[in-house]
Order: structure tokens, then sequence, then C-alpha cells
């Protein structure tokens, strides 16, 4: 049983001419957890202090539980917000800080009182309640601006790149933290990151953003798995892209040519054509390297390896000079296996792991999103 | 090894030639107000013995404590008015482009580098019994007859707000730099409208620079003599001028010096507000 | 909101500046009384010129804000690098004291000098007059070359000691080329405070040695003097001058 909680509908926002948001339309469910992705700029962030109530659309409604909230002030909309670098009140205690909007509430004393500690509970900082918060860890400031914003027991928390300022370690601690705080409470979580690890881990669905438009809407399996469209396939995960043109269409299934191999593939949801150019996904973790010897595959060599401990991961060149990441692991027959640079190789993959997309006027990625990817991977 | 005994003489060398200087020139004499203070008036010799605590029980002579509150009230009215013009003028100024604010700091800091005599007389220009404000009333009928604006305690306020209003500004505008704008949405998302986030949040967070203010504006505004010279008359006396008179013509330097010694703990008090201010806020204080 | 804002803030720019500019206005009237306007004139510029004594004290206010500031400026620069470079014992204090220098009343500071000069029997004048125009500047240069220090790279002392340089050689060759654009600013600031110090120079001067604020001071007190209109317009554009240098200079710098 699922139930709307927040509606956007036609959501616009410019600033200084430069188009964020563009029509944006969007549905969440109630005590679902949503994360918001995409590159820096993609106007994830701006869509999420929508929602709060910091910024007012140039167009379109925002509707809470069936309310129209597009212009109702923060301070009277029944959520909270986790800022990205936690925007504690530096002056005020660990318990000043959670008790404030208890206190704006103006609820008796022995109700903060009881509410505070229980929110502390929660984050296991009943010990801190005295401190001040630059006597905490960024760690503790981060569970401090989550019990601040939960304990107005809110319908919908938004968090703003709430670990992006954590080491890596602690940002795992908190994943953990955080899906667990939102099964116990079981508030709507909104997470805006451009961390697509995190984005995979911790969602029930995804919204992938790029320039104010919604590029695919999913849960995290269909996001990575059967990306819309380049541009998610691109940022989320490593894909390698193989130029195919289709040769033969019989009923649900088509012939592809792929590096001169002739593949018989399942037919996809957009229109082909005979001859018709499309890109063949591949992820890293789909490939298969085989002995040079091999009858199968493409024939290519090892020009890079990394050992990444569970897995070998290795760059091949193809005879024609394109790339092939390919991601193994490691099995138990033989833990020791392992490439030379130069090591002639040929690749392949199993049938029916492969994806299909059409080609979009093919921009290659841009610098920024580049960037954003690169980002997203560390 | 080489190094640190190479690197002994340079640094020897700067370290006795700053301690030196200010032992000579700013310990010592201070040690010696304090020890003017507790000596006795000599008309032929400044000082001499015995010691007592004469000077400091004149403080409370009527005639100077009347002064003194005189000069107090003035101070305080000083700092207010400069408080309330320039707290929202710095929050003003800090929400002005980037670009344009290296400007307008400029021309804030302009009246520092001038010389605060010459635009203490062009007041006098403006505020004369023929001067331009006058003029400016009359000829709009505000007023029918020229109004005595020059050598009243009003004339002295105005004066010493004019030159000390950038220094109440430049530490509540860094104050309000700092002011993460993150922290008063958390406010109001936490449900806190603008008066309860005003009182909650930006005066707590911006009481280091009201204090820091309050100390660079209160404190001058004891001091400066040549203001009442020129804007107050003979009525309007500063401590400043009490101190001036006691050394320079009365020659009561013990009175002089205890009078100083006052104003030394009203800046160390305020010293010490400042400090405390920032320490709450977790800052290393200054 | 934010046309409110925005016309406070040109409000009280404005009363800020409409006595300089009446002082700028007025230095060009013709008239004596220096209410009414009396037509386009320089003859206030001229009398302030034809008047030897009132020259005298500006090459006097001059020399001594050069020497202050050149003096100040050595010294402080000095004290900024050992409050940066050195640990020693007292470094708190040390920095203490520069803190309670420039915070404390003009006055406060101006008595001391003066009880210290009479005790030592120093004659009251320039010697005086520089010593304690050094004192005062010192902090503000101190402050100023320290700005500049924290926001340079901690490693290239350490890189430059790794060359082989010792500790005065990179000192020359590494700290004073990074500190230059802070220097001159202090002097710049230095030289402007030493011309406009009224309250210090009131104490610690003496008959031998008139300088140019203690002369105004001396006009200003009563009634009005057409020539301080010329010469306070003088003064600013010569302030405004050394302001701008000095904003050049360090904004040149930041890069």
């Amino acid at each position: 049983m699922t139930r709307t909680l927040l509606s956007l509908s036609g959501i616009s926002k410019q600033f200084s001419g430069k188009t964020v948001l563009d029509e944006l339309s969007l549905t969440i469910d109630d005590g679902e957890f949503i994360t918001l992705l995409g590159p820096s700029g993609c106007g994830k962030t701006t869509l999420l202090r929508m929602m709060a109530g910091f910024e007012l659309p140039d167009q379109g409604t925002i509707t809470l539980s069936g309310v129209d909230i597009t212009q109702t002030p923060p301070e009277n909309r029944p959520l909270n917000t986790v800022f990205q670098n936690y925007a504690l009140f530096p002056h005020m205690s660990v318990f000043d800080n959670v008790a404030y909007g208890l206190k704006m509430e103006k609820r008796p004393k022995a109700e903060i009182l009881e509410r505070v500690e229980d929110a502390l509970a929660m984050v296991q900082l009943e010990d801190f309640a005295r401190r001040k918060p630059h006597q905490l860890s960024g760690g503790q400031q981060q569970r401090v601006a989550i019990a601040r914003a939960v304990v107005k027991r809110p319908k919908m928390l938004l968090l703003d790149e709430p670990l992006s300022a954590l080491d890596y370690k602690l940002r795992r601690t908190m994943q953990v933290e955080l899906k667990r705080l939102q099964r116990e409470l079981g508030i709507t979580f909104v997470f805006v990151t451009h961390d697509q690890e995190e984005a995979l881990s911790m969602s029930d669905r995804i919204v992938v953003l790029k320039d104010g438009y919604i590029q695919q809407l999913g849960t995290p399996r269909e996001v990575y798995e059967r990306p819309e469209n380049v541009f998610t396939a691109r940022f989320v995960g490593q894909t390698n892209f193989f130029p195919g043109r289709v040769t033969k269409i019989e009923g649900e299934r088509i012939s592809v040519d792929v590096f001169g191999l002739n593949r018989e593939l399942g037919k996809p949801s957009f229109r082909v054509a005979m001859n018709q150019s499309l890109h063949v996904l591949l992820r890293p973790e789909d490939i298969r390297v085989l002995a040079p010897d091999d009858a199968e595959g493409v024939a290519g060599k090892i020009v890079e390896r990394n050992y990444k401990g569970s897995t070998l991961d290795s760059v091949i060149e193809l005879e024609d000079g394109s790339h092939v990441m390919a991601s193994e692991f490691f099995d138990e027959d033989d833990p020791t296996f392992d490439y030379s640079i130069g090591e002639r190789v040929r690749v392949s993959w199993v049938d029916g792991w492969e994806w299909l997309l059409a080609e979009e006027g093919d921009e290659p990625l841009t610098d920024e999103e580049e960037l954003a990817a690169d980002d997203a991977e560390h | 090894m080489m190094q640190s005994i190479r690197q002994q003489p340079f640094r020897a060398a700067v370290l006795v030639l700053v301690w030196g200087w200010l032992v000579f020139l700013v310990l010592t004499p201070n040690m010696l107000v304090v020890g003017a203070s507790v000596m006795t008036r000599d008309p032929a010799n400044f000082i001499s013995l015995p010691l007592n605590l004469d000077a400091y029980r004149q403080l409370f002579n009527p005639l100077y404590l009347e002064v003194f509150l005189h000069s107090l009230y003035m101070a305080a009215m000083t700092t207010l008015v400069c408080l309330l013009i320039g707290y929202p003028f710095a929050w003003a100024l800090s929400r002005v482009e980037k670009r344009r604010q290296i400007l307008l700091i400029f021309l804030l800091i302009v009246p520092f580098w001038t010389n605060s005599l010459v635009r203490t007389y062009a007041l006098k220009l403006i505020l004369a019994t023929n001067g331009l404000l006058n003029s400016a009333l009359m000829s709009l009928g505000v007023i029918d007859e020229s109004a005595q604006l020059l050598y009243t305690e009003g004339a002295v306020i105005v004066g010493l707000v004019y030159l000390l209003l950038p220094f109440m500004i430049l530490p509540l505008y860094s104050v309000f730099e700092d002011l993460r704008q993150d922290v008063l949405l958390a406010s109001h998302d936490l449900g806190a409208g603008r008066f309860a986030t005003f009182k909650n949040v930006i005066v707590p967070l911006t009481l280091p620079g009201v204090l820091a203010g309050v100390m660079l504006v209160l404190l001058p505004a004891m001091g400066l003599f040549f203001v009442p010279d020129i804007l107050g008359g003979s009525r309007n006396l500063l401590v400043g001028n009490v101190i001036k008179n006691q050394f320079l013509d009365a020659r009561n330097w013990p009175f002089g010096a205890a009078a100083s010694i006052v104003l030394t703990l009203t800046m160390a008090l305020l010293m010490f507000a400042h400090r405390l201010s920032k320490r709450r806020l977790g800052e290393e204080g200054a | 909101m934010r046309w409110l804002s925005r016309s406070y803030l040109a409000l009280v720019y404005l009363l800020l500046y409409v006595p300089i500019v009446v002082l700028v206005i007025f230095s060009f009237n013709d008239s004596r009384t220096g209410y009414n306007w009396g037509g386009l004139s320089v003859r206030w510029y001229e009398s302030l010129f034809s008047n030897h004594a009132m020259v005298q004290a500006m090459w006097n206010s001059l020399w001594l804000a050069l020497t202050a500031a050149t003096v100040s400026t050595c010294i402080g620069a000095l004290t900024a690098l050992a409050l940066h470079r050195y640990r020693f014992r007292g470094k708190k204090v040390l920095n203490g004291m520069l803190f309670v220098v420039m915070m404390s009343p003009e006055i406060v500071l101006a008595i001391s000098l003066l009880g210290l000069f009479l005790l030592l029997g120093l004659k009251l004048g320039y010697v005086s007059l520089l010593l304690a125009h050094v004192t005062f500047c010192l902090p503000f240069v101190v402050i100023t070359v320290m700005a500049r220090l924290s926001g340079f790279d901690e490693r290239l002392p350490e890189a430059a000691r790794d060359l082989g340089a010792s500790d005065f050689t990179m000192t020359r060759t590494v700290l004073i080329p990074v500190i230059m654009p802070a220097l001159l600013a202090g002097w710049l600031l230095g030289f402007t405070l030493s011309m406009d110090d009224v309250v210090v120079s009131t104490f610690v001067s003496g008959p031998s040695y008139e300088i140019l604020p203690l002369r105004i001071y001396s006009m200003v007190r009563v009634g009005l003097k057409p020539e301080v209109n010329a010469l306070g317009t003088l003064l600013l554009v010569f302030s405004l001058a050394m302001l701008m240098l000095s904003q050049w200079i360090l904004s040149r710098s930041k890069q």
C-alpha cells in the first residue's frame, strides 16, 4: 500500500536567467527512501531546497498530503532538513540544538526533555548532551544534525549530501545507520547525493537528474541494469559502450554485429531498423576474459591491470584500438590468477547480459560530468 | 643541529629588539602611570611621596564624578547610536554582492585614513549657528530661527559617532560575513520565524562583533578630547579632557593617572567580555 | 527588503561623506565668513603656502611620518616574523601586549609616554615624537604582516631550508619577498596614522618641533578658519592617494 506524500508538478526555476529546473514533476511515496542523484549543477539541491521552502519555484506547485505548500515558509512546513555541513548552532549545546525545534513549538519542558533524550539515544549521543558542537567529531556532529531534524517527527526528512564531509569508513557506517533510522522511524527520506554507490546501496528509488531534467526514475536495480539513456548508463557505475549494428530483425530477436561478432539478442523496447547503429552496454563485471586460443570473442591485449582486493580490474585494448574494462572476481580454484601487461587475451560476454541503447546524437561526456562521475567513484 | 646554532644570533637579535621596545615604551610607562596614581601631587616635580589613594578618592569628588558620569553618558550614547546605525548597516553590507562589497568596504576605510581633526572641523561647518544645517532647516521652514546646535552635548555625540562609526561597523561586518546562511535556514527549518531566528541565532552569533565594536567605540569616545574642544564647549567634557587638563594644565599627575587607570580598567573589562563571548562560540579568544 | 537595505546603506554613506564634500567645496570659497558662498577662489591655498610656520610644520610632519613609518615597519616586520616563525617563552604575552597597545585609548599611551620621557629627562621634540609614533604604529604593522604570513604556504620556508638555505638566508630570500606587499601597506598605514595623530602628539611634542596636526588643532579650537578647509582638502587628497596605493599593492599581490 503506497500513498503519495509529496508531489511536485511542473516545477521550473531559473537563477539569473539560467534554467536550473525545467517543468519537473515527481511524486514521493509515504515511507520510501528516495535519492536525488546527479552531477553538481543538475538541480538536485535546488529541488530539495524547494521542498524545504528555502527556494520558491518560478512555476509549478508542491503539495504535501494533498495540501498546497508551494508558498508556505519553511518554518511552517512539517518537513525537516539535515544540512550538508550540519548547520548546527555553534553557541548552543547539543541538547539545546536538538531542543530548538521543540522550543519553537512551545512544548512543555518535561516533554522537550524526554523527546530530546530519546532522539539523542537514538543516535547514541546520550552522553554528549552538554557538549558544544565544536567539541564533537564530524560524525558526531552529523548525528546531532539528524537528531535535531527527527526530534520534531517530521513527515519527511530532507538530507542534503549529509555524508559528503565524512571520510570513507565513517560514511559507510552512517549509511547503514541512516537506513536503520529510516526503518525505525518510518519517515520518508529524500536524500541528495552525487555518489552513485551511496544511492544504489541506500535507496528504494533513485531519481537521476541532469540539467534540471529527470533522466530516469526507478529502483537501484532498474537504474543500474536497465539504464534508459546514455547519461544514466555512464553516470551510474562503469560501463563499456560497444558499437553495434543491426543485421537482422526476426520477431522478438535481432542480430547485432559487435566487433565483427554476430550476436543474437532480444529485441529492445525502442524501435529498431535494419543497419541501425546502437550501443551495446556491458558492465565490466559482465565481461569474460578468455585465453588467446579460445574460439570465442574478440582478440586484444591487456594494457592495464589493477588489483582491487576482491576483484582484478583490467583494461583490454582490442585490435581496432578501442578499450574494454573488465572486472573479474577471484575464484577459489585459482586465487592467484593475474595478467601481465601486453598479455594477449580474447574478450567475450554471456549472451543476454548486455543492454541495448539507441544512439542519441551521441555526444561524449562533458568535462564536468566526467569529473562528477570520478567524484562518485571515490 | 648546525642550523639551530646558526639561527640563534638572528633570532636572539629580533627577540631582544622587540621585547626591548615593548618593555621600554609600553610596560615601563604604564607602570609609571600606576605608580604616579598612588603618589602625592607636587607642583614642582609633578609627583612626590608619600604613597596614598587620594587621587582615587578624588575621582569620587562630586565635581569630578559629575564630569565622569556625563562623559560616560555621552560615550554610552555614542556607542549605542553607533550600534543602532552600524548593526543593520553591517548586516545589509554583508548581503551585497561580493564584487561591490570591496568598493563599499574601501569607502568605509577612507575616513579611517583621513585626518580626524579635519573631519571634526568639517562637522563644525555644518553645525555652526550660521552653518549649513541651520540654513537648510530654515529655508525648508522647519525652524524659524537658528537653533543652537554647536557646543551642545548632542554635537559632541554627533562628532564622536561620525568619527567612530566605521570602528563599530567593521567588526560587525566581519561577524555577519562569518554568519553561515545554512544555520539561519536551519533555524527556519526547525520552526522559528524571523524574530525568533534573530533573537535565538543571529544575536548570539554576532555578539562577539558587537562587543568588539563596543570596545573600539566606547574607549575612544571617552578619550578623544579634541571633539569636545571643537564641538562641545566647556561643559561637555570627556574623561580624556579631564586627563589632559590634569597633566598639561592643572599639573595634578596623580589624579590624571588615576583617571586614565579607570579607562584602562574599562578596556580590560570589555576585552574580557569579548574573549568570553568568543570562547562560547568555540573560537580561540583573540 | 532589498531596496530598503540598499537605500539604508546609501543614506549612511551619504552622512559619512557630506561633511568631507562640504569641506572640499568650502576650501574653494572666496568668502571669509566660511558659511556663505562668495565665489570660486584658491586664496586659502595661497595663504596656506605663504605662511612660513605652516609650511615648516608640514615639513616637520612629513619627516616625522616618514621616519616613524620606516622604523615601525622594520620593527613590526621583525616582530611579525618572530611571532610567526619562532616558538619562544612569553609569545602569548608579546601578542597580548601588542593587542593592548592597539586597543588602549590613545590618551593612556600618551600620558604614560609623557611620564617616561620626563623621568628620563628627554627633551620633548622630534625624538620623543618619533618614539611615541613608532610605538602606536607598531601593532598595526605587525597585524598587516601577520595577516600576510598566515595566508602563505608553511612549506615554503621548509623547502628553502631543505635546499640548504640558512635561517637568515631563507628569511631574506623567501619570507621578505613574500611579505613585501604587507610591508608596503603597513608602511603606508603607519605613515598616515602618524600624519593624523593629535592625541599622543599633544602630550609628547615640544615647542622646538611643531607638527601639522597640532597646528590645525590650535586653529580649529576656536571659530572657523577658512585655511583649515584648504589644508584639510590637501590632507584628504594625500591620505586618499596613500590608501589607494596601499589597496592596490595588497590586491595586486593577492592574485
